[in-house]
């Protein structure tokens, strides 16, 4: 595994308001890893990922991507950069088709209208659910359905590093397994992955390392397999 | 009667069009920037205005002074945003109401400035004749007006449903956090909102100067709150919407001042907009906003 890193958070502080949500946190990702964010509800994943995707501001600290300070960017301008987000809930847009949501995650490519056409056929060879419900709108599919069309809309954008926002909530444990084996396959395919769930046994499963966050702050890091097997970790995060 | 009743329909028909076209500009700005922009009524005002400088004062032909009209009412539109929305993007609510009422006031003030109060009187671009259908009688302005904005409604629902640009103000509508996830560029799209909504109110400007050719500066202020009224009737956020309410509104004036009484027909109006938001109160086309878990 190459130690290239290419996602770095250092000490960031985010608040809501006077709300300090986000308490020093520092965390990075190699290039080619799987690198899971776990925590308990309110813990601040989801602010983290907001943070690096620049819907939220932090207020100190710095997130660099292959180097490049991103604090200070606009959204779509992150988005660019490499950095595509699969949001918590999953967001697809619901009075648009599938296949309008798909170019919508693709518009920021710039690329001929041909190329684009051959991306989207990709993501519907990886999701043959999609392709078959492509002219309807989004918000007629099914959780799942939209799960798959949220990471699709995601890697339209051609991401070097995808965030996941618990990718697994609300599905069934059929529907889960297939997602966690599309993230590893979407990895394979040489995707960076970080990914954040409540699900830590399924997420610490296909991860390289992990980071766990307790209100704001990360409690505990190191490579997954050592984590699983920690007792501390197995009771509070895997019901063991 | 017979006659009479359909002349009375048309004329609410060459209203609401009017009203219409104005809605649409107070729905699509809702739908995407979540505001109400009270200034867009006096747009209307600027593009007759803007109108009366390019034929009555420079004398220029008529297709370039329409074209100069709408180009310089959009960006007026995108101005407008920028300098006074804009800052304001995660404000109050009644901030942002505020700063639109001041700058309704602030362009009619403007105008007083250049123009004065006194009216100015303006003769009607359009010649075109009336024709008799089966007795009825349909004046050349109403024949224009009824096109344009046909036309224009035509053009703007493609442009929505089958263009890139289209899909991602949709998008943004629907949920401007992911759409900015997925790189749509949310400023842009809503400059290009006013854009379209400022076009669309120098077009509603220029047929509305037609017919009453006179110019004032608050003559946008009754226009832009009727076509404020169509819009929340047809349910704000929704361009059909606004196209159904500005026409029904349009037909509804039309008809009470024909039959019930002239001084009462706003209130009528007022009144079936009540009823309506009782039985319904997303409006006529308007969605129900599903809340996220
Ligand atoms: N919009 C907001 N305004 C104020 N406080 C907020 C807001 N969003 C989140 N918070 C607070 O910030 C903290 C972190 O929230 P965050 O959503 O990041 O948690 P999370 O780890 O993603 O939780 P979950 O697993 O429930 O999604 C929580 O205490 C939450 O109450
Ligand atoms: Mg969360």
């Amino acid at each position: 595994m190459s130690s290239n890193k290419l996602l770095e958070v250092d000490n960031l502080n985010v608040y809501y308001g006077n709300i300090h949500a986000i308490k020093g946190v520092s965390l990075n990702v190699c290039e080619g890893e799987i690198v899971s964010l776990i925590g308990a509800n309110g813990a601040g994943k989801t602010t983290t990922l907001q943070t690096i995707s620049g819907l939220l501001k932090a207020k100190t600290g710095s997130v660099k991507f292959n180097g490049k300070e991103l604090t200070k960017m606009e959204a779509h301008n992150i988005l660019k950069c490499g950095i595509a987000q699969v949001p918590e809930g999953r967001r697809v847009f619901a009075n648009l088709t599938v296949k309008e949501n798909l170019e919508m995650g693709g518009i920021t490519v710039k690329d001929t209208s041909e190329n684009k056409k051959a991306e989207i056929e990709e993501i519907y060879k990886r999701f043959p659910r999609l392709e078959e419900r492509k002219k309807q709108t989004a918000g007629t599919l099914s959780g799942g359905e939209q799960q798959m069309l949220a990471i699709g809309r995601a890697l339209m954008s051609r991401p070097k590093i995808l965030l996941l926002d618990e990718p697994s909530m609300g599905l069934s444990p059929m529907l889960v397994k297939e997602i966690f084996k599309i993230i590893k396959d979407v990895n394979e395919s040489g995707v960076t992955v970080l990914l954040v769930e409540q699900n830590a046994k399924m997420a610490l499963s296909i991860s390289d390392r992990a980071y766990i966050l307790e209100t704001g702050k990360v409690s505990r890091s190191g490579d997954a397999h050592s984590l699983m097997e920690d007792d501390a970790i197995k009771k509070a995060y895997l019901g063991a | 009667m017979f006659a009479s009743i359909m002349e009375q329909l048309i004329n609410g028909l060459r209203t609401g069009s009017i009203y219409a076209l104005i809605a649409i500009g107070y729905t699509m700005v809702y739908g995407i920037a979540k505001m109400i922009n009270f200034a867009h009524g006096d747009v209307i005002m600027v593009g007759a205005y803007a109108l009366y400088v390019c034929i009555g004062v420079y004398k220029l032909p008529v297709l370039p002074s329409v074209i100069i009209t709408c180009i310089f009412c959009s960006v007026l539109g995108v101005v407008l945003e920028k300098v006074a929305y804009k800052p304001l993007r995660n404000a109050p609510p009644l901030a942002v109401l505020i700063t639109a009422i001041g700058m309704s006031y602030l362009l009619q003030s403007a105008s007083l400035l250049i123009f004065g109060a006194t009216p100015i009187p303006f003769s009607s671009i359009i010649n075109v004749k009336s024709i008799v259908v089966g007795g009825i009688t349909i004046s050349g302005i109403t024949i224009v007006t009824l096109i344009v904005t046909i036309i224009a409604m035509i053009i703007l629902t493609l442009f929505i449903n089958k263009t890139k640009a289209g899909a991602s103000m949709r998008a943004v509508s629907e949920d401007r956090g992911a759409a900015e996830l997925v790189g749509i560029n949310v400023n842009k799209t809503i400059s290009m909102t006013f854009a379209i909504g400022s076009f669309l109110a120098a077009i509603a400007g220029i047929l509305f100067i037609c017919q009453y050719e006179s110019l004032k500066p608050t003559l946008g202020a009754l226009p832009g709150i009727k076509a404020f009224v169509a819009a929340v009737l047809g349910g704000i956020g929704s361009i059909p919407g606004a196209m159904v309410g500005g026409v029904i509104l349009g037909i509804i004036e039309s008809l009470s001042k024909a039959y019930i009484s002239t001084q009462l027909s706003d209130a009528i109006v007022f009144g079936v907009l009540v009823v309506v938001l009782l039985v319904k109160p997303t409006g006529l086309l308007g969605k129900i906003k599903k809340e996220k878990v």
